[in-house]
C-alpha cells in the first residue's frame, strides 16, 4: 500500500470544557476515496476544520507526505494543496462563479485582475470535471441550484492543483440525479490522483464510491476499514457503538 | 444500475470554442436580453435612481421656472458634490454590511483641526500641511473605528453612533463654543466657487472618453489573449456615445454664462474633475483589485471569505480607514462651499449620505452596489433638496421627503434581495 498523504495521530480538540476530539487517528491516501462516517455530533466537521486550518487542533501530530506540518490558518492548508468543500458550502452569493472559484487567489497583472485568464481557467476546470449544468461562468452564485453550487464548490477546490480534497456531506441536500452527478465528480477527482476525504451520512453513497471507511464515534476513531472488506450492517454497528471493530486500522 | 442514469441536459452547442459560456458572447440583442434578465431577477443597480433623477428633474422643471437654468444647474452640482463624496466614502463600509454614522462628524473634526491650525491669526500653520493633517486625522479616525469593529467585534452601528456623539464634543473643544472660522485659503475656496475655463471642460470630457476607450480596448486585448469571448464592440460605442452626449450637454450648459449683471461666470466647477478622478480610482480599486473584491466577498459571506484565506479583519479595518478619509474630502468640499467651519459642521450630513448610497442602489445588507451608485443616489437627494428649496415649501418638508425616499429605497433593496434568492432575514 502506498504512503498516506495525510496521517493524523492522537489529534485532540475541545471547546471549553467539551472535549470533541479525544485523540483521533486517520490516514488518507492519494487517488483513493476515504469516507468519514459517524453520528451527528461525533466530531467529523471539527476534524476536517482542523485539517483546513480554520479551527486548529489543540494537540496531536499531523503528517503531510510523512513530514510534520502545523495547520494554523487556511492559507497554510491551501499552500499544501489541502482544499475543503464545507457542509454549508461557503460561497459568496453576490459573486459570480469565476469570482468564487478564484476567491483568495486571484490572478493579477501588476495588481489588477486578469479576468480573462481567470474566466478561462474556471471554464477549463469545470469542463475537465465534465460539468455541463452551468450555462455561464459569469452567473451569480445566488442564481444556482443546490447541486450547481456543490459543483462550483468542488470545482473551486481542484482549481489550483489540489493534493487533498475534503468534502463535508457533499450530497446531503441533493436530489437523486444531482447526487449521482456529484458522486461521479468525486470519483473522477480520485481517478485523477487526488486524495479524497468525504464525510457522509448516506451509507449507500459511501459504499458506492469509498475505498476506505473510517468511523468516528463520540470523538474517537473506532474503525478504519477497507470498504470491500466490510458490510453496511457492520458500519452501522460501529457508528451507533453497538459493535466494536477488532481489526487493524487500514 | 440503469435506474440511476443521470438525465443530463445536453451540452450547449459549442461553436468553435471549447469553453462554457461567459455571458459575453452573442450580439447586441443577446446582451440586451441578458440585461433585462438580470433586471428581472432583482439586480437593478442604479436604474431606479436614474429613473428617479429623471422624473424628479422633470417634476421640478414643471413646478419651478428657475430649476432648469444654467445657474441652478451649476448650483445643484456644487451642492451635490459634498454629498456625492460622502456617499462614495460610505459605500466602502456599506458594502461590508457595516455602517459609519460618524462620517459627517469625522469630516467636522478634521475640518475643525484644519481651520484652527491654519488660521492666520492663530497657529498659522502652512495650509497644505494643515490639510494633510486633516486628511491623516481621517485615516486615524477610520483606523480607530476599524479597530473596535473588526478587532473587538462591536457592531459598527454602535461604535460609530458613540463617535457621532463624542466627536461633536471634540469638535466643540477644538473650535470653542460658538466659534466660527472663515476659510481663508483661496485654493480651498476655489474648489467649489471657481470654474475651469470653457476649453478645459471639453478637454476633461475628451480625457474621460479616451480613458474609457483605452481601458476597454486593453480589456479586450487581454481577454482575446486569454482566449475568452469579448462583448460585442457595439456596446462600447454605445457607452462612449452616451458619455459623449450626456457629458457634452453638461459641459455645454456649464460653459454658458450664468453670471448676473456684469460679472460673467462660466465653466465646469473645479470640484467636478476632482470628484470624477476619485470616482474613477475608487471604482478601479473596487472592481479590479484584491482589496475591492475582498470587500464584496466579506459583505456577501464573511465566513466564506475567511475560509478562502482572506484576512477579514485587515480588509474591514482598511475599508473604515478609506471611508473616514474620503469623508474628510467631503468635508473639504463642504467647507469650500459654505466658506466657514463652526462647531456644528458636518453634523447633519451623514444620514443624507447613507440615504444617497441606498437610493443609488447600494445594498444595506452588504455585498451589492458600486461607487457610482453612491454618486447617482447623491444627485437624486440633491435634486430633491434643491428642487424643494425652489418651491418655497416649509423647511420640514425636505427632511420628510428625504426620509421617505430613504425608506422607499431600503424597501426596494430588501425586496430585490429576496428576488435575487436571498432570504428576507439577515444572516
Ligand atoms: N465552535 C464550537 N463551539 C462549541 N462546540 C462546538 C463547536 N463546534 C462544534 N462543537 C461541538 O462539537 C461536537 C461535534 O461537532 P461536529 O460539527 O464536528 O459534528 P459532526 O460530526 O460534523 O456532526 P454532523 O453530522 O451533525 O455534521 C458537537 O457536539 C458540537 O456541538
Ligand atoms: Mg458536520
Amino acid at each position: 500500500m502506498s504512503m498516506p498523504i495525510i496521517e493524523l495521530t492522537d489529534v485532540k480538540k475541545s471547546f471549553g470544557p467539551v472535549s470533541v476530539l479525544k485523540g483521533v487517528g486517520l490516514k488518507v491516501y492519494p487517488g483513493k476515496i476515504t469516507a468519514l462516517v459517524g453520528d451527528n455530533g461525533a466530531g467529523k466537521s471539527t476534524l476536517i476544520k482542523g485539517l483546513a486550518g480554520v479551527q486548529p487542533y489543540d494537540d496531536g501530530v499531523v503528517l503531510f507526505n510523512g513530514e510534520q506540518v502545523h495547520l494554523h490558518n487556511p492559507r497554510e492548508a491551501s499552500r499544501l494543496g489541502i482544499e475543503v468543500v464545507y457542509q454549508d458550502l461557503a460561497l459568496c452569493d453576490n459573486l459570480d462563479i469565476v469570482q468564487n472559484m478564484f476567491l483568495g487567489r486571484e490572478e493579477t497583472a501588476t495588481g489588477i485582475f486578469d479576468e480573462g485568464r481567470m474566466e478561462r481557467e474556471a471554464s477549463e476546470t469545470l469542463r475537465s470535471l465534465s460539468v455541463r449544468t452551468v450555462k455561464s461562468v459569469r452567473q451569480k452564485v445566488s442564481s444556482l441550484s443546490g447541486g450547481q453550487r456543490q459543483t462550483v464548490a468542488i470545482a473551486r477546490s481542484v482549481l489550483k492543483s489540489a493534493t487533498v480534497v475534503i468534502l463535508d456531506e457533499p450530497t446531503a441536500a441533493l436530489g437523486v440525479a444531482q447526487t449521482e452527478q456529484v458522486l461521479n465528480l468525486v470519483k473522477r477527482l480520485a481517478d485523477s490522483g487526488v486524495a479524497v476525504l468525504m464525510i457522509s451520512h448516506n451509507l449507500v453513497d459511501v459504499f458506492q464510491v469509498a475505498d476506505y471507511i473510517s468511523v468516528l464515534y463520540l470523538g474517537q476513531m473506532v474503525a478504519s476499514v477497507e470498504a470491500s472488506k466490510t458490510t453496511s450492517d457492520d458500519v452501522v454497528g460501529y457508528i451507533t457503538g453497538s459493535k466494536t471493530y477488532n481489526g487493524e486500522a487500514a | 444500475m440503469s435506474a440511476t442514469t443521470v438525465p443530463e441536459t445536453p451540452a450547449p452547442p459549442q461553436q468553435g470554442s471549447d469553453l462554457i459560456g461567459s455571458g459575453q458572447e452573442g450580439g447586441l440583442l443577446d446582451q440586451v436580453k441578458g440585461y433585462l434578465q438580470r433586471l428581472r431577477s432583482g439586480e437593478m443597480g442604479a436604474l431606479p435612481a436614474v429613473l428617479g433623477f429623471v422624473v424628479l428633474s422633470g417634476l421640478f422643471t414643471a413646478l419651478s421656472p428657475y430649476f432648469l437654468t444654467e445657474r441652478n444647474f451649476a448650483n445643484l452640482l456644487t451642492q451635490a458634490a459634498t454629498l456625492v463624496m460622502l456617499a462614495m466614502a460610505l459605500v466602502f463600509v456599506i458594502l461590508l454590511g457595516e455602517i459609519d454614522l460618524s462620517a459627517g462628524v469625522t469630516a467636522g473634526v478634521a475640518m475643525s483641526l484644519f481651520v484652527v491650525l491654519s488660521d492666520p491669526g492663530g497657529i498659522a500653520m502652512n495650509w497644505i500641511l494643515a490639510l494633510i493633517i486633516a486628511l491623516l486625522s481621517g485615516v486615524a479616525i477610520g483606523t480607530f473605528i476599524g479597530f473596535f469593529v473588526s478587532r473587538v467585534g462591536i457592531p459598527s452601528f454602535v461604535v460609530t453612533l458613540g463617535l457621532f456623539l463624542g466627536f461633536q464634543g471634540l469638535q466643540l473643544i477644538i473650535i470653542g463654543a460658538g466659534g466660527l472660522y472663515r476659510i481663508q485659503q483661496p485654493e480651498i475656496l476655489s474648489i467649489q466657487n471657481s470654474n475651469m475655463p470653457p476649453w478645459a471642460g471639453w478637454v476633461m470630457l475628451a480625457v474621460i472618453l479616451a480613458v474609457s476607450f483605452g481601458m476597454s480596448m486593453l480589456d479586450r486585448r487581454r481577454r482575446t489573449r486569454a482566449g475568452v469571448p469579448n462583448r460585442t464592440i457595439a456596446l462600447l460605442w454605445i457607452r462612449l456615445g452616451l458619455i459623449a452626449v450626456i457629458g457634452g450637454t453638461v459641459v455645454a450648459l456649464l460653459n454658458q454664462n450664468r453670471g448676473t449683471g456684469f460679472l460673467a461666470v462660466s465653466g465646469v466647477p473645479i470640484v467636478v474633475p476632482i470628484t470624477l478622478a476619485i470616482l474613477w480610482v475608487g471604482t478601479l480599486v473596487l472592481d479590479r483589485t484584491r482589496f475591492g473584491r475582498y470587500i464584496y466577498a466579506i459583505g456577501g459571506n464573511a465566513e466564506a471569505a475567511r475560509r478562502s484565506g482572506i484576512k477579514v479583519i485587515g480588509i474591514k479595518w482598511a475599508a473604515f480607514a478609506v471611508c473616514s478619509t474620503l469623508a474628510v474630502v467631503s468635508g473639504i468640499f463642504s467647507a469650500s462651499k459654505v466658506g466657514s467651519v463652526d462647531a456644528a459642521f458636518g453634523r447633519d450630513l451623514v444620514l443624507s449620505g447613507v440615504a444617497a448610497a441606498v437610493v443609488g442602489g447600494v445594498s444595506l445588507f452588504g455585498g451589492r452596489g458600486r461607487l457610482i451608485h453612491g454618486a447617482i443616489g447623491a444627485l437624486v437627494i440633491a435634486v430633491i433638496t434643491n428642487g424643494l428649496g425652489l418651491l418655497n415649501l416649509p423647511g420640514g418638508v425636505n427632511f420628510l421627503v428625504t426620509g421617505g425616499v430613504l425608506i422607499l429605497a431600503a424597501t426596494v433593496d430588501a425586496v430585490s434581495r429576496v428576488r435575487a434568492g436571498g432570504s428576507i432575514i439577515r444572516r
